[in-house]
């Protein structure tokens, strides 16, 4: 039955928009990403004449950002076939652990929230690469265990009252040069390092392995377990990058900072064009999928309905987009 | 006539019929297929043993709150047992179970206790429908499920938010009664009573039943299950009606023992659902297990908080309990495959 | 013949996945009493139409006719019920359900089910014991059992036989007569000649996802249907390898490349010795199950052994890990090609990911080098790159060019190569072992299994027997024919010996 379907959706496709575009959306999805992103962009500015303009788009890439920066570590993660989904609690966490050491300086207090990030890390790491327990999970475990700690930390921490310093407020929600963004200055390096090394390094081709058929690659010699350590590192490393990021713009750390984070992570990379099952995909869609859902959110407060509706509204249209992505490309 | 090599597989060497085997074997067997029958109670004993230890005055009213706490999880279990059997996961059961929670508040506030029976029958057929369109957003959309139920479980989220913008309602105090006091015996709570009654009505007719065999088959292998003759898609399909079936007896659940509706009631089930189904023993492989071991796991899940309240110690501990248990129990477990299957 | 009288017939028909094209314009016409052979190299589109004709999935384009009707399934199910059921490699068996549950879910009637095992030599089965407790060979009977019970008329069996002992052959050779006596049709593919000639009354030939022809059985079938395979020009062109093999020998002092001495792991390994020289092929020969698959992968590192010791260059080595027999030069080249190969990647990342094994390696990328490296390695191994860069684009025969294209681009001493052709058409085997030749003549050692004992004689030097679980023969290859291996292979003592008693 779903043979036939996905003959007649993509036959319904192919007479709407020539087989030409059907064929280009599958060998340069990056294009049609990028021409869905300006057709969101196109339609606000249809809709309210006069909303995009160079202070929109810089607070359009001031809010992907974080975003932007926890949907690397999940690209990285879901290459090789796994997710993570302690992503949110380790934002919040590294956020919540850096904010109550504030009054050491700024440098130690950062090492302390990239700390937690690691050590989680380093825990989902050995977990699904050692262990082999799945990463879902493993991470759902983890997730809610740092989220269990944070909750007595904080309690504890009643005497030492979280408190942001004053340039992580500046990396979050500041500007420069009149409109880029700080954490645009964070965020791109990574982003061209994550893109160099998935394309050029040795590191990045083990993760498509990796993800592809981990089983070929012990026969070839390779120690999967490194590259999976390190990796699960890496990821939550960039969690909590993002946390400190997401506390600059927000001000106040508070216990569910990130939780709203999850979601759009993973939906950014598949609809980046990344395979959940590992072995396909890449950075650069995820950067465009994130852009998409921050354009997205942003066109969702333009509607004006409550809270809920736009919740529904946002989760219908990512079903959508993550559909017509997975059945035009399969 | 030479002596038939020893190393020649022959298919002579095949088991003999079941009537031959000893009890012995029989039970080691069943030991192998099903480990959670065995291991699953014997954790769920040794967990009462140490609330009682650690709470002498174990009363018949603190096994009702154990009861009532642990239903809303058993049926969160059950509900994500039925999908992951199948193969798949549903991350949306806490989202269904918040849906139906507040839709039973917010109808039957000021109900009659018959009008309330069936406000709850109709909760059950939305919980049905909705565990519908999950099935049908899985089979058609191809999403991969973690995707499209993740996403899903947002858009039900909102719903409840809707029905319910903030936690409220009530119901007949006789329909609170069927989840909540005692009915029977003192020892034996109503909760206890909803619960094994609901899983054995639907779920052993359900197993024993040819489309239970195709959820089976479905998570076992696919492929295998297709040349079968087995509709895979009508066969997933079928399973997330279950899981929306199951949610939504959670969510009258939630009602009973609340009293109230809460729209973002749900959130900590979806998880914890699933850590019980893991901690249970059910593999999310799919293709083996059974309802016993993650509800039992449910009441292991529940005693946590339980007794470190008992030990007065911050309940707040309690998650972090949960989660290091969690995380604990897969990595061990983890490691016992790993050595067992030793290259 | 009137087209009524035709169980099954296919017409032109055609397939494509994407932008593969899989099938052009196979024909197929199955006469009532017959078995019909369907013939093809690897990537010709058998599969696909054995696929098309039992409902797996609808063809593009042609016609199936089943007695005369034009019908097209949706199902497997609409196809049994049409009278079609096929028989593949795999089991259609759900590992975690019972015999009995399995048959449920497929609604065959157990009786008929068991009625038909005890035909094919299986006389007592507990039927409630899970399928995955079961042993391979029962499974394949089991599979085929249950498809004779719904009583097809036409009965396709897809390499029945493949990985099958010989006693266990002979039964289904047994039955597809019976069956055929029947009135009923079986269409078999098989890559096995022998098997081909002695059982099929007809064949057709794909090529290409074409029917290029039908052959009658008769003297000489056996060559027309591997020129048909072939095509022409190939056929002509395919020298046999013994021409090849240098009589290059290697020194007898020379030191043994590779050195494995009491070998030991239960239950199928007992002690196992033998000595592996630099230029030099040495073929094992074994019947199923004999444990080669355990040696050659405890040799390769990736299972562990409970004794003995394995050399390389009389250095003793600890092989924990497959990166600890490639230090040692030591490469596998395994049986199922899917396990060494990655499917979604590029033809290049494939054959460059042993570079990657240590984590100094794990930097940026010397482009240039590595398209070399690999670029060499493709055209030396004359892989076939035309359907595309990725790696599922290519046929059976390039794919598993790519893995040994993949250990020419790294370096090694030793080449464990198991059962490298196996599913191969006829024209890559031949090239696989002029390069296995080629390989020793330049110096590397080879060890060879293959499930094919003739082809021992081929490509071999010399030739060990495993048995039992140790080495009971070791000869060269001019004495190396097919009935000494076979004998030593069950464990009697050559006929020289037995003679003489």
């Amino acid at each position: 039955m779903t043979e036939r379907s996905k003959t007649v959706f993509s036959r319904i496709v192919a007479a709407v928009a020539g087989r030409g575009l059907v064929s280009l959306l599958r060998t340069r999805t990056i294009v049609a990403l990028i021409g869905l992103l300006l057709a969101f962009v196109a339609g606000i500015e249809v809709a309210r004449p006069g909303t995009v303009n160079a202070l929109w788009v810089s607070n359009m890439m001031l809010f992907a950002a974080p975003l932007g920066i926890v949907a690397a570590g999940q690209t990285l993660v879901m290459l090789t076939g796994g997710i993570d989904l302690s992503v949110a609690s380790v934002a919040t966490a590294s956020a919540y652990v850096m904010a109550t050491h504030s009054g050491l300086g700024g440098a130690p207090a950062v090492l302390y929230g990239l700390g937690v990030g690691f050590a989680v890390g380093l825990i989902n790491g050995i977990g699904i690469a050692l262990l082999r327990v799945q990463p879902l999970v493993m991470t759902l475990g983890t997730g809610l265990m740092t989220e269990g700690m944070l909750v007595v930390y904080s309690q504890k921490m009643m005497a030492n009252a979280p408190r942001v310093p004053q340039f992580i407020e500046e990396l979050g929600a500041g500007k420069f040069l009149g409109g880029i963004p700080n954490d645009l200055v964070l965020w791109a390096p990574i982003a061209i390092v994550i893109i160099f090394v998935l394309r050029r390094t040795g590191y990045g081709r083990l993760l498509y392995a990796v993800g592809d058929n981990s089983q070929a690659c012990t026969l070839a010699g390779i120690r999967v377990w490194r590259i999976l350590v390190v990796n699960y590192v890496t990821c939550s490393l960039l969690a909590a990058v993002a946390g400190l990021v997401i506390v600059g713009g927000t001000d106040a750390a508070d216990l569910s900072l990130a939780d709203v984070y999850l979601l759009p992570s993973v939906a950014a990379v598949i609809i980046g064009g990344t395979s959940i099952f590992g072995g396909r995909g890449g950075y650069s869609g995820t950067i465009i999928g994130a852009l998409i859902l921050t354009v997205l959110n942003s066109i969702l407060i333009l509607v004006d309905a409550p809270e809920p509706v736009r919740q529904i509204l946002y989760g219908a249209i990512i079903l959508l987009l993550a559909t017509a992505y997975t059945r035009l490309t399969d | 006539m030479t002596k038939p090599a020893k190393g020649k597989s022959s298919v002579m060497a095949v088991p003999a019929a079941a009537s031959n085997t000893p009890l012995t074997t029989r039970f080691r067997r069943s030991l192998r297929r099903y480990p959670s029958l065995f291991f699953m109670p014997a954790l769920l004993i040794a967990s009462l043993a140490i609330t009682v230890a650690v709470h002498p005055q174990f009363s018949d009213f603190d096994l009702q709150s154990l009861a009532m706490g642990a239903l809303p999880l058993a049926f969160a279990a059950a509900a994500q047992t039925a999908v992951v059997i199948s193969g798949g996961i549903d991350l949306s059961i806490g989202s269904v179970m918040a849906v139906a929670n507040v839709l039973a508040a917010s109808t039957m506030e000021k109900a009659s206790f018959g009008e309330s029976l069936l406000l709850a029958a109709a909760v059950l057929i939305v919980g049905a429908a909705i565990g519908a369109l999950n099935g049908l957003i899985v089979v058609l959309s191809r999403i991969p499920d973690v995707v499209a139920t993740l996403t899903s479980g947002f858009i039900w989220g909102g719903i409840a938010l809707v029905i319910l913008e903030k936690p409220g309602g009530g119901a007949p105090q006789e329909f609170l009664n069927l989840g909540a006091g005692t009915l029977f015996t003192p020892w034996l709570p109503n909760a206890l009573v909803l619960l094994v009654a609901t899983v054995v009505v639907i779920w052993i007719p359900l197993r024993r039943s040819k489309l239970g065999l195709q959820f089976y088959a479905v998570g076992s292998d696919r492929i295998a299950a297709f040349r079968s003759g087995v509709n895979i898609d009508r066969t997933r399909f079928a399973a997330y009606i279950f899981s929306g079936l199951f949610s939504a007896v959670g969510g009258l659940g939630l009602t009973m023992t609340t009293g109230i509706g809460a729209p973002l009631a749900g959130v900590y089930y979806t998880l914890s659902g699933l850590a019980a189904v893991v901690v249970g023993g059910v593999s999310l492989a799919g293709g083996r297990g059974g309802m016993v071991g993650p509800v039992m796991a449910a009441f292991v899940l529940t005693l946590i908080p339980t007794d470190l309240i008992f030990l007065n110690i911050d309940p707040n501990f309690g998650q972090v309990i949960q989660g290091t248990l969690i995380v604990a129990i897969v990595m061990i477990g983890g490691f016992v495959d790993m050595a067992r299957s030793r290259k | 013949m009137s087209e009524a009288a035709l169980l099954l017939e296919a017409r032109n028909v055609a397939k494509r996945f994407d932008l593969v094209v899989a099938l052009k314009a196979a024909s197929l016409q199955v006469r009532p009493g017959e078995v019909h052979g369907l013939m093809g190299s690897n990537g010709a589109g058998k599969s696909t139409l054995v696929k098309i004709i039992s409902g797996v999935f609808p063809a593009d384009g042609g016609q199936i006719l089943v007695k005369g009707v034009t019908r097209s399934f949706r199902s497997p199910a609409e196809a049994r019920s049409a009278g079609i059921v096929s028989v593949y490699q795999d089991p259609a068996l759900v590992p975690d359900l019972t015999v009995t549950q399995n048959m449920r879910l497929a609604g065959a009637s157990i009786d008929a089910v068991r009625k038909w095992l005890v035909e094919l030599g299986i006389v007592r089965l507990d039927f409630s014991l899970l399928v995955r407790d079961l042993p391979y060979p029962t499974l394949r009977l089991i599979d085929l059992g249950r498809a004779l019970a719904s009583e097809p008329a036409v009965l396709l069996l897809d390499e029945i036989t493949a990985s099958l002992p010989a006693d266990l052959s002979e039964r289904i050779y047994a039955m597809v007569k019976h069956w055929r006596e029947r009135g009923n049709a079986v269409i078999f593919i098989s890559h096995r000649m022998a098997e081909v000639s002695a059982l099929c009354d007809r064949a057709t030939v794909l090529r290409d996802g074409a029917t290029v022809g039908v052959t009658e059985r008769a003297h000489g079938s056996e060559e027309r249907i591997v020129a048909l395979m072939l095509g022409a020009e190939t056929a002509r062109a395919v020298a046999t390898v013994a021409s090849t093999r240098a009589s290059l020998r290697a020194p007898r002092d020379a030191q043994a490349a590779l050195e494995v001495r009491g070998l030991r792991r239960s239950p199928l390994l007992n002690d196992v010795s033998f000595k592996l020289y630099p230029g030099e092929v040495l073929g094992v020969a074994a019947l199923e199950g004999q444990g080669q698959e355990e040696l050659f992968d405890c040799i390769a590192g990736s299972r562990h052994y409970d004794e003995g010791a394995i050399f390389a260059h009389s250095r003793e080595l600890r092989l924990r890990h497959p990166a600890d027999a490639i230090a040692a030069g030591i490469v596998l080249v395994p049986a199922n090609r899917l396990l060494a190969l990655l499917q979604q990647r590029s033809i290049r990342e494939n054959v460059a990911l042993p570079t990657f094994g240590g984590i100094r390696n794990w930097g940026p990328i010397r482009m240039r080098a590595e398209r070399m490296r690999v670029e060499s390695a493709i055209a030396r191994l004359q892989i076939d790159t035309r359907a595309g860069s990725e790696l599922r684009r290519l046929s059976g025969g390039n794919q598993q060019k790519v893995v040994i294209a993949r250990w020419l681009a790294s370096g090694f001493n030793t080449l464990l190569c198991f059962d490298p052709t196996r599913g191969i058409d006829i024209g890559t085997k031949r090239q696989i072992y002029t390069l296995v030749r080629e390989l020793a003549a330049a110096g590397s050692a080879v060890l060879l299994f293959t499930s094919e004992l003739p082809e021992i004689a081929l490509a071999c030097d010399r030739a060990i027997v495993l048995f039992g679980g140790r080495v009971v023969a070791e000869m060269p290859v001019s004495e190396a024919d097919e009935a000494t291996l076979l004998r030593s292979a069950h464990g009697l003592a050559p006929l020289a010996q037995a003679a003489h008693d």
